[in-house]
């Protein structure tokens, strides 16, 4: 069975559950993904199926790239990601991937770039305490002392401000609360990473409660 | 409309009668009390509505043995079994916060014909 399949975040909102609490849950458009490749041991070293998403027009796709797609048959696809799976045999290229793989309260993992915040403060960046910011202090914001004196230098991997966010994130054991095949879409609980309109990689988490 | 709008729309109830800030309400919401589901009232000023979409939600002030209680109630959740209308107000804000602070006769409302 394949692994995962990607998606588009489109943003977040609630819904009541089955109690009539309100849920908040990120609403994500999810494929129809199709295999673009397949990956195996003996050629690649591992098992792997390769999904792609999204319309782009075929100007756009580099040769290279529309050599890939023409070689599997599919139409070029905006977005490529790979999932690791020994149940790639199984697949062929072609072969779509669609949300009905996933159910109301399934764990998934979800894997998107962060939003970007720039270069950012210690405190934003590490969760830093803050001094007064009043009373004749003069010291607000800043990180605090760098190391004993006594080192005589700054060990490496000392936590400073510098850039923050816009990395590839992962937000694990995300509950599923509706999987909507009739409009490819995905509703889970809670946030995901990146702004709306990001690309999401959606994997299947074992179910470690049994 | 986005599709987070047309997925809001479909979890709106249609029931909920028309009303507003000044209004007096009757809010039935169901309470689950002991493992069993019975229904209770609570009757009060609409004081704010705020949100949109299936997100909305409307506070009600009741003053309760001289102590004043706000509930919030979601406006479409399927808790809240109805809202009866009591009465309506004549008020000229949106929000009437200034309630709080105001005790006896300066909380009356005028009745909007």
């Amino acid at each position: 069975m394949i692994p995962g399949m990607l998606g588009r975040k489109l943003g977040m909102t609630q819904v009541y559950d089955d109690t009539g609490r309100a849920v908040p849950v990120t609403v994500i458009e999810a494929g129809p993904c199709v295999v673009v490749q397949k990956k195996t041991v003996e050629v690649d070293g591992y098992n792997a199926v390769q999904l792609g998403l999204g319309e782009i027009r075929p100007r756009l796709v580099n040769r290279p790239l529309k050599g890939h797609f023409e070689r599997a048959g599919v139409k070029p696809v905006r977005r490529l990601a790979e999932f690791r799976t020994d149940a790639a045999a199984a697949c062929e290229p072609g072969q779509e991937v669609t949300v009905d793989m996933f159910e109301q309260g399934d764990l998934v993992a979800i894997t998107g770039v962060s939003k970007g915040k720039g270069f950012a403060g210690g405190v934003r960046r590490h969760g830093f305490g803050r001094g007064p910011m009043a009373h004749g202090s003069k010291y607000h914001r800043g990180p605090g002392s760098l190391q004993s004196r006594a080192a005589s230098r700054v060990f490496k991997g000392r936590k400073l401000p510098g850039h923050l966010g816009a990395q590839a994130t992962t937000v694990k054991n995300l509950t599923v609360v509706r999987a909507d095949a009739e409009r490819n879409l995905l509703l889970v609980k809670g946030a995901v990473p990146g702004p709306r309109g990001q690309w999401l990689a959606i994997r299947r988490v074992a179910d470690r409660r049994g | 409309m986005d599709l987070i709008g047309i997925l809001e729309e479909e979890q709106k109830r249609k029931d909920i009668p028309e009303f507003g800030p000044g209004d007096s309400v009757r809010v039935l919401v169901k309470v689950v009390e002991g493992g069993r589901e019975r229904t209770q009232a609570f009757e009060g000023v609409v004081i704010a509505r705020r949100g949109g979409g299936s997100r909305e939600t409307f506070t009600v002030r009741r003053v309760s043995y001289g102590v004043g209680v706000e509930r919030v109630f979601p406006l479409h959740s399927p808790r809240v079994e109805r809202v009866e209308v009591v009465r309506r107000g004549l008020v000229r804000r949106a929000k009437l916060h200034y309630l709080r602070t105001l005790k006896g006769r300066k909380t009356r409302i005028r009745e909007r014909k």
